[in-house]
């Protein structure tokens, strides 16, 4: 005989309720991503240069703070999500998989904050 | 966690490219988050000021480094165009397994295509001044 409730029996066997807005959110950034990373891709291949003066006046220069921002910010949320889809599917066992989304989950708040920051720093410096 | 059913595990299936495909998404996707971390690292070094950055030059033009960004960019552009196919799929298009299959084929043509336009140009940046 169990003492469990019938509500009991039932919590946690069903949907959390948030599945489609991780779906939608990683196919929304994605979609964001795509002239994002083509930009990005299309000016580093073109920078003439790497030295510090070059690097750090494309990073500054006209618009390039807010896309690359904006490329920072999406690209940690896209991973985010999609790493954690694989970590799910692939690490067993509650505590390895507790423990590796919440690294995961640690190291991309970290790479958002720090790209953007990073990217302020080098405007606000300005270019030599 | 309680025990739920699960799905037959992907080995027992017949064994099909579209699903080495869907696996590759996942490893250039997962090679996609290192490739952040090396942008972040840049984007720090040049943030960090002239003097940082001129320290971190040389690791960032060292051979090994230049191969990391063939492979980043290898990954990238296989990831984006699976993922236009992926973004297609979600709103309905290209479902049938003929038009899954030749779509497949497709973004490994265009990908290996645009990955060696972007490796000459990478490979000329590292030949340049």
């Amino acid at each position: 005989m169990t003492m469990r409730t019938p509500l009991g029996r039932v919590l946690y066997h069903g949907s959390a309720h948030d599945g489609v807005g991780h779906w939608m959110v990683e196919r929304v950034t994605g979609l964001a991503l795509a002239p994002l990373s083509l930009w990005l891709l299309v000016s580093l291949l073109s920078l003439p240069h790497v030295d510090y003066i070059s690097a750090s006046a494309w990073v500054a220069s006209g618009w390039n703070p807010v896309w690359l921002s904006l490329l920072v910010l999406l690209s940690a949320w896209h991973s985010w999500l999609g790493v954690q889809v694989v970590v799910e599917d692939y690490v067993h066992g509650f505590g390895a998989k507790t423990g590796t989304l919440l690294l995961s989950t640690f190291v991309h708040v970290l790479l958002a904050l720090s790209g953007v920051y990073a990217v302020l720093r080098t405007v606000f410096r300005g270019v030599p | 966690m309680p025990e739920r059913p699960l799905s037959p595990h992907v080995w027992h299936y017949r064994w099909a490219y579209t699903m080495t495909l869907s696996i590759l998404h996942r490893l250039t996707g997962l090679a996609l988050t290192l490739a952040l971390v090396g942008l972040v690292l840049w984007l720090a070094a040049i943030g960090l000021g002239p003097a940082r950055y001129v320290a971190w030059l040389p690791w960032l033009t060292a051979w090994p480094a230049m191969v990391l960004y063939g492979l980043a960019i290898v990954a990238l552009v296989y990831h984006f165009c699976n993922g236009l196919r992926h973004l297609a799929w979600d709103v309905g298009q290209g479902y049938e397994r003929r038009t899954a299959r030749t779509s497949g084929w497709v973004v490994v043509g265009v990908a290996i295509v645009a990955a060696l336009v972007c490796l000459y140009f990478l490979a000329r940046h590292g030949a340049g001044p």
